[in-house]
């Protein structure tokens, strides 16, 4: 079979299942954003690079553009639409997270997995989990103080 | 209302991903173009082949440049889509129209183009050496308008001259003088949202085109002047843009996607740039290469400047000419000087064609006169922020175009140095060795812009009522991310006296229906698009009086409205609520009287003149925002690298008309400058290839590279401005990538003027290398 032979795809994405007849080669970005509409999950640079295209994989972050759909097969995918009060949605609209918003969903994708599995994050730990996400409209500072407000609030409903 | 950090209108949109950006709108039945761009950066094209590519099962046209009229906003030099010869890496030279983007891939892969490789010009001085290859043969010959100067027989596009006093006197009043030359290669703006655009043709002749953009009205106008069609018919859709910075102004895809609509009979077709498109292929930031000569007395005062700005508008001119132009009319930065000399040239290579980037060639003039204070001040040994102030320019001075400033039209520099100089402690230390190996220094900078924009330029705005009385209001400036739009609703807000919740914004640009707004660009949205929905309020105020007056049985003259009302103003207990009469009001008896009210306001900046050919004298824009930089670094002596630790900006705002949104502008831009300086640029090969389009590659600032921002505001008002707020969107950049090279000078203790400040471009300077 080649590469651009269509299948059938039984995808798990926000809680709901679907069935999508796509190319075998098509990345999980592209039948989100063409097949399903889902299109928070944007093309930023679709070469790993800039975290725009950001989803969960059974609650782990990743790169829509670079794994194909099949590979989803049997996974939980979460994209930003299947985001519903999350604490950081909140924080990044609070300290003004961002300008544009283009890359938002990414960042949101992200650092909402990173507060779920971390809460006790380090800075350090904050660093490596958000470099993979690439920002031109703000200056970090206030996504930085959206993350961190998150993770304090975190702390003290434990304490 | 008006200071507020009121949340941006779209914020929830934004972070549930509803927000939708042009290439979200995806269509049944949309075809879709793939560029095939050139490999070379100078060629003839022999021959194009692409049989082949039609072949490909979907492919549905492709799209050549044969018979294509040039296009360009000053100087028409350029083709659409390459035909006899290619210019720059990355040039369009087909199109390729298909089912899916997959197969439109495919056929582009399949055009094969016979090119002859011709010798390349890699830098502005390259090009102006006497035997360098000419990149337009035909300059003379181009359409241009009234202020634009092409040199034929030259690679120089135009050139903008300064001529103010006299240089001679100001030479022989100059007891130390210096002369440095700065450097830099084209960038990028690299918004994360590529550039795209769709298009598609009515049988009544009428093209709908979406686009993401920073000129939705420049998009209508130019198609209808470039291709003939009836500018009526020509109508823009902009959603919300996904980051412009410039880069967004400039009309490319939307002639593309025009074309390729008409090659499949007005079929919708979308363009979509990919990332490595978006960096060489479109409009690119400029590279600029010059020469500043200044003198002064013993004391420190400035008597004269010479100034030459070489820049690299690359292949094509555009929007660089204006760029060049802007650079000129501020090039002095925000001193006093009597005597000025300056050409600035906008300067054809085999790069990558130049649009505005943030701050329209003030960050780049900015970069090569601060280089030249700091040296300045160290052969007088001079407190480098004493110098600044010495010389900061004041109300009674003159710009080197000649405009006389005042208390409202400039901002208050002293000020802004005086704050600067506390919150970054200058005079406790400017430069420590903290041990054997590492060095910190602090470095300074100031910075002014006025926006060069066309004199006749014009904002308007509707607003509309509701039957709860609540508001809509539709302006033509685009939402790129700067959160103007929200502003105009406090602005609107304020003067209504009403609630913001009970303003409804129209996102979304339909340049049928919502009022022009010249571009979205030069940190303009809000002096003009605000002044422009103050008229639109008293328009609709004077509408509901008149109701009211009716109604209440009072003199127009008599009424106020605020608070969701009509009253009388000294018996506030007489009034008719607004939603009474929203859409006119009927009387108990069924009589009914007045309509939907419908405010409408525009507003066109006043006394503005185009520069003097010969000397530059005019007055390009209604007033001068202006800032003190720092930045704080830590130098590794050993290995040259460093960590920018903290980076103040301090901008005369005039007012701050939402306190987040405003430092969020002014930190997001002081980052923008940062990434710039320290590690943005593009690298070519010798045959002037980009050899990094790619982010993995290009390598912008990322999260945890971030140092300490600070942003501080002075607050002298621009008495024309809605609440005398200045214009801010680009200030926090212009002084940064002066600052940092000036700190870092400090630490490694030689003059760097190059950028980016790679550790090895630090390196190369010490060694001399
Ligand atoms: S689009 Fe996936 S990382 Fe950039
Ligand atoms: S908000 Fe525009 S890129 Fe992040």
């Amino acid at each position: 079979m080649s590469s651009s032979s269509k299948c059938e795809i039984p995808l798990t994405v926000n809680g709901e299942k679907y069935s999508v007849i796509a190319r075998q080669a098509d990345t999980l970005l592209f039948v989100l954003r063409n097949h399903l509409g889902l299109t928070g999950a944007k093309p930023g640079c679709l070469n790993g690079d800039c975290g725009a295209c950001t989803v969960l994989m059974d609650k782990t972050p990743i790169k829509s553009c670079m794994i194909l759909a099949i590979e989803a097969i049997g996974k939980s995918v979460t994209t930003i639409e299947g985001l519903r009060d999350a604490p950081i949605q909140r924080a990044f609209v609070e300290h003004f997270a961002f300008q544009c918003g283009y890359c938002t969903p990414g960042f949101i994708m992200n650092a909402h997995a990173l507060v779920e599995s971390t809460p006790n994050a380090s800075e350090p730990i904050i660093e490596k989990w958000l470099e993979s996400n690439v920002c031109r409209c703000t200056s970090y500072f206030e996504i930085e103080q959206a993350v961190k407000s998150v993770l304090a609030e975190k702390q003290a409903s434990k304490d | 209302m008006i200071g507020k950090s009121v949340i941006r209108k779209e914020a929830w949109d934004k972070v549930t991903g509803r927000a939708k950006y042009t290439h979200d709108k995806l269509q049944q039945g949309m075809l879709h173009a793939h560029l095939v761009t050139s490999p070379y950066a100078h060629a003839l094209i022999h021959e194009i082949h692409f049989e082949k590519a039609l072949s490909v099962p979907g492919v549905r046209a492709v799209v050549t440049g044969k018979g294509l009229p040039l296009t360009g906003e000053d100087l028409r030099d350029r083709p659409p889509i390459a035909f006899d010869k290619v210019r720059y890496h990355g040039e369009v030279v087909a199109i390729v129209v298909a089912d899916t983007p997959i197969q439109a891939e495919k056929g582009a892969n399949l055009v094969q183009i016979v090119y002859e490789p011709l010798p390349t010009v890699g830098s502005p001085r390259a090009a102006l050496q006497a035997d360098a290859p000419l990149i337009h043969e035909n300059l003379g010959s181009y359409e241009k308008n009234d202020h634009t100067y092409p040199e034929p027989n030259t690679n120089i596009a135009h050139r903008t001259k300064i001529r103010k006093g006299n240089m001679e006197k100001g030479w022989s009043e100059s007891e130390v003088v210096i002369e440095t030359s700065v450097a830099f290669s084209p960038s990028d703006h690299l918004a994360m949202e590529t550039r795209c655009a769709t298009a598609e043709i009515f049988p009544d002749g009428r093209i709908e085109i979406t686009a993401s953009t920073q000129s939705p009205f420049m998009i209508k106008k130019l198609i209808s002047t470039y291709f003939g069609e009836d500018v009526g018919k020509v109508v823009v859709h902009t959603p919300l843009v996904g980051g412009g910075y410039g880069g967004k102004a400039p009309v490319q895809l939307e002639l593309l996607a025009y074309l390729a609509s008409k090659a499949v009979r007005g079929r919708k077709v979308s363009v979509w740039n990919t990332r490595e498109q978006d960096m060489i292929t479109s409009p690119v930031h400029i590279g600029m290469e010059a020469t500043v000569k200044l003198g002064c007395t013993k004391d420190g005062m400035i008597k004269a400047a010479e100034i030459l700005f070489l820049f690299d508008g690359g292949a094509y001119s555009d929007k660089a000419i204006d760029v060049t132009r802007a650079a000129a009319v501020d090039c002095t930065g925000p001193y006093r000087i009597e005597n000025v000399w300056c050409d600035s040239l906008c300067i054809y290579t085999n790069h990558p064609y130049a649009s505005p980037f943030r701050s329209f060639g003030h960050c780049e003039q900015a970069f090569a006169i601060e280089r030249a204070m700091d040296i300045l001040a160290e052969k007088l040994g001079m407190d480098k922020l004493e110098l600044r102030l010495k010389n900061a320019i004041l109300p009674g001075h003159t710009t080197p175009t000649r405009v006389l400033l005042n208390r409202s039209n400039v901002g208050n520099l002293p000020a802004c140095i005086k704050r600067l100089r506390e919150l970054i402690q200058w005079d406790q230390w400017q430069r420590i060795e903290l041990n054997a190996r590492t060095v910190r220094a602090k470095g300074v900078s100031c910075s002014w812009k006025t926006s060069t924009i066309d004199t006749e330029a014009s904002s308007g705005a509707i607003v509309t009522f509701n039957p709860d009385g609540s508001v809509n209001l539709m302006s033509g400036v685009v939402e790129i991310g700067t959160g103007s739009k929200t502003v105009l609703a406090q602005i609107l807000a304020g003067k209504l006296k009403m609630d913001i919740d009970d303003i409804h914004v129209k996102m979304d640009i339909d340049t049928q229906s919502t009022p022009e707004h010249w571009k979205t660009v030069a940190s303009r949205g809000t002096f003009m698009g605000g002044r422009a929905v103050l008229n639109a309020a008293e328009d609709a105020i004077r509408q509901l009086k008149a109701i009211a007056a009716c109604v209440l049985r009072s003199p127009i003259e008599d009424l106020e409205v605020g608070y969701g009302k009509v009253f009388v103003r000294d018996d506030p207990a007489i009034f008719i609520p607004i939603k009474d009469i929203a859409y006119g009001y009927k009387y108990p008896n069924g009589n009914a009287i007045g309509g939907q009210i419908i405010g409408r306001g525009n507003y066109t900046l006043r006394h503005l003149t185009p520069l003097d050919k010969e000397t530059g004298a005019g007055k390009p824009g209604p007033e001068w925002t202006v800032c003190a930089h720092a930045v704080e670094i830590e130098f590794d002596k050993r290995d040259c690298t460093y960590q920018i630790l903290k980076a103040v900006s301090v901008v005369d705002v005039g007012e701050v008309l939402n306190w987040k949104a405003a430092i969020g502008q002014i930190i997001g831009a002081m980052s923008m400058g940062l990434s710039f300086a320290s590690r943005e640029t593009f690298l070519f090969d010798r045959y002037e290839r980009v050899l990094n389009p790619q982010i993995r590659t290009y390598q912008p600032i990322r999260f945890g590279e971030h140092p300490e921002y600070i942003a501080d505001f002075i607050k002298t008002p621009q008495i024309d401005a809605p609440y005398g707020a200045r214009g801010a969107g680009e200030h926090g950049l212009i002084g940064i990538p002066a600052a940092l090279a000036n700190a870092l000078s400090i630490a490694a203790g030689v003059p760097l003027n190059k950028l980016p400040l790679f550790p090895e471009q630090i390196w190369r300077a010490q060694k001399g290398k």
